[in-house]
């Protein structure tokens, strides 16, 4: 019994931190939600979000978020193939990641001088005779920040999965007569699929959330459920709303887990 | 399979690191820029450099973010470290499992939520927004991570091991510090690190927490980048792309030399 004790004595701290910055929180935001922006106790908040308003920016926000993480897949998948078969290739990994160690908000810095109207890009397209665009501040400027933000954080896990194959499995479908397509097909894809979905877990809640991107580089013309949350606790000061919203965030991101939850399956 | 990469390959590897790079090479670039813009190279110059230097404001939020950072990190570990230590102990995998999800959401859910439901805590709590809000907040959010890298090496240990120590007569506090914190070093080593990277790197959960006067690297970029270009920024990017870089070699260098020398475990 004494063991038991010293055992839960210890535990404390952490015990703590779970029940002050994990449960209490989630709870606080539930209950705030409840409040309108005056602090009575009202429903009206989850009626504002199930007008068009509000459900017109969920979507808007379900797609962007969809487009950046199937184009972080569709760059990242052959990036993390071809990064297995380099020599040295925990050394290019590292390489890989070390611009996601760079703070985001300098990356976003750098962008807003690339794409801006003077910038690279456009001396680019002037050069190639299209022409100087209207970059900054459009949905391109967006999704390709943001694609160029969560590259890495996609590539991790698929490279981590496919440094895991068995090798032996490869050579196997190629005996049996597979084609290329076949074995990346049938064999590779499948048993990469856990890393997939660890990367498009962690690509696609961020993608939902990430405000700053939309404040700096895409000039308020995009308002995700992040931007929106930001907006109300700190603009507008209608934590009610902000709560709302994050209670349907948070929603989302359980379902997504569910979703991409990793089964384990042995081979 | 093949191991050589074909032409083709070798060209989308370099054009993917070139994206990954040329955001940053662009912002060192034209750190040296006397022109003051991010086009137009006019000529050589270290003035942006000279009037970082000069910035004492800027100092004061460099130190304030390094001293959030070591803070959080220490403290984070240690109660990450009793964390792990405690999940270990659990006996029925059930309540082990619940742990492990509670310990995992600050892991999975958005910074704005995070942001959002700690300035409400704090509202609440009555806790005055500024160095401890943004203190706490930093350790609340490096906790997870710090068990996730802990607990792995904690059930590689044998148990036997600690058998061993008790009936050589070690004390439980001799276990403790003889036997399992050695033998768990280099995850506590990796977990500090990953705390120190979350807390340098947070932005927006910072942005909800901090109030006036009180102001992170992060939190100041952002303010400064939507007032526009200023050189300073690009030589700030500069210096700190250097420290990354250093850490990135030095954490490199730490964790070859663990596994190196670290006590001979399963592998």
């Amino acid at each position: 019994m004494k063991n038991k004790l010293s055992r839960n004595i210890y535990f404390i701290p952490y015990v703590l931190w779970i029940a002050l910055f994990v449960i209490a929180p989630i709870l606080l935001i539930l209950y705030y939600s409840f409040f309108d922006i005056e602090g009575n106790p009202s429903l009206i908040n989850y009626q504002k979000f199930f007008t068009p308003v509000y459900l017109k920016m969920t979507i808007s926000s379900f797609w962007y978020a969809f487009l950046i993480t199937g184009i972080s897949l569709l760059v990242a998948y052959p990036t993390a193939f071809l990064l297995t078969k380099t020599k040295h290739k925990q050394l290019w990994l590292l390489l890989i990641i070390v611009p996601s160690w760079i703070n985001l908000l300098l990356k976003a810095y750098a962008f807003i001088g690339i794409f801006g109207t003077y910038g690279v890009a456009n001396g680019f397209l002037e050069a190639m005779g299209i022409g100087k665009q209207q970059i900054l501040f459009t949905d391109f400027s967006f999704i390709f920040v943001s694609v160029y933000i969560f590259i890495p954080f996609m590539i991790l896990p698929i490279f981590n999965a496919l440094d895991e194959m068995n090798p032996t499995l490869l050579d196997a479908a190629n005996d049996l007569g597979a084609s290329r397509w076949m074995t990346f097909r049938r064999v590779i894809f499948p048993l990469t699929i856990d890393g997939v979905k660890t990367g498009c877990q962690v690509v696609f809640i961020p993608a939902l959330s990430l405000f700053m991107l939309t404040r700096l580089i895409a000039g308020n013309r995009v308002i995700t459920l992040g931007t929106a949350i930001e907006q109300h606790f700190l603009v507008t000061q209608d934590w009610g709303m902000g709560s709302t919203i994050a209670v349907f965030l948070i929603i989302i991101m359980f379902l997504i887990m569910f979703v991409t939850g990793n089964r384990k399956q042995g081979v | 399979m093949s191991n050589k990469l074909s032409p083709l390959s070798k060209a989308f590897l370099v054009l993917i690191f070139l994206i990954l790079y040329a955001p940053i090479f662009f912002l060192v670039f034209y750190s040296f820029n006397s022109g003051g813009t991010m086009y137009d190279f006019k000529g050589f110059t270290m003035e942006w450099y000279k009037e970082l230097f000069q910035d004492t404001r800027l100092l004061i939020i460099v130190l304030n973010t390094l001293v959030i950072a070591l803070l959080s990190a220490l403290i984070a570990t240690i109660i990450g470290v009793i964390g792990a230590i405690g999940i270990r102990s659990f006996t029925s995998s059930k309540a082990k499992n619940t742990v492990l999800s509670l310990n995992n959401v600050l892991i999975v859910s958005p910074d704005v939520i995070i942001g959002a439901s700690f300035l409400i805590l704090f509202t609440m709590a009555g806790i005055k927004l500024g160095f401890y809000s943004v203190l706490l907040s930093h350790i609340a959010f490096s906790i997870p991570i710090v068990v996730l890298l802990v607990l792995p090496k904690l059930q590689e240990m044998s148990p036997t091991l600690i058998d061993a120590a008790r009936d050589l007569g070690a004390s439980r506090w001799d276990v403790l510090t003889k036997v399992i914190l050695p033998y768990i070093l280099p995850g506590i080593f990796a977990g500090f690190f990953m705390a120190l990277t979350y807390s340098l790197d947070d932005f927006a959960v910072t942005f909800f927490v901090t109030g006036n006067g009180f102001s992170t690297l992060s939190v100041e970029i952002y303010s400064l980048a939507r007032r526009g270009i200023s050189l300073n920024i690009n030589a700030l990017s500069t210096l700190l792309f250097v420290v990354t870089l250093l850490l990135v070699v030095v954490y490199y260098f730490i964790t070859q030399r663990v596994r190196q020398t670290g006590m001979g475990g399963k592998r």
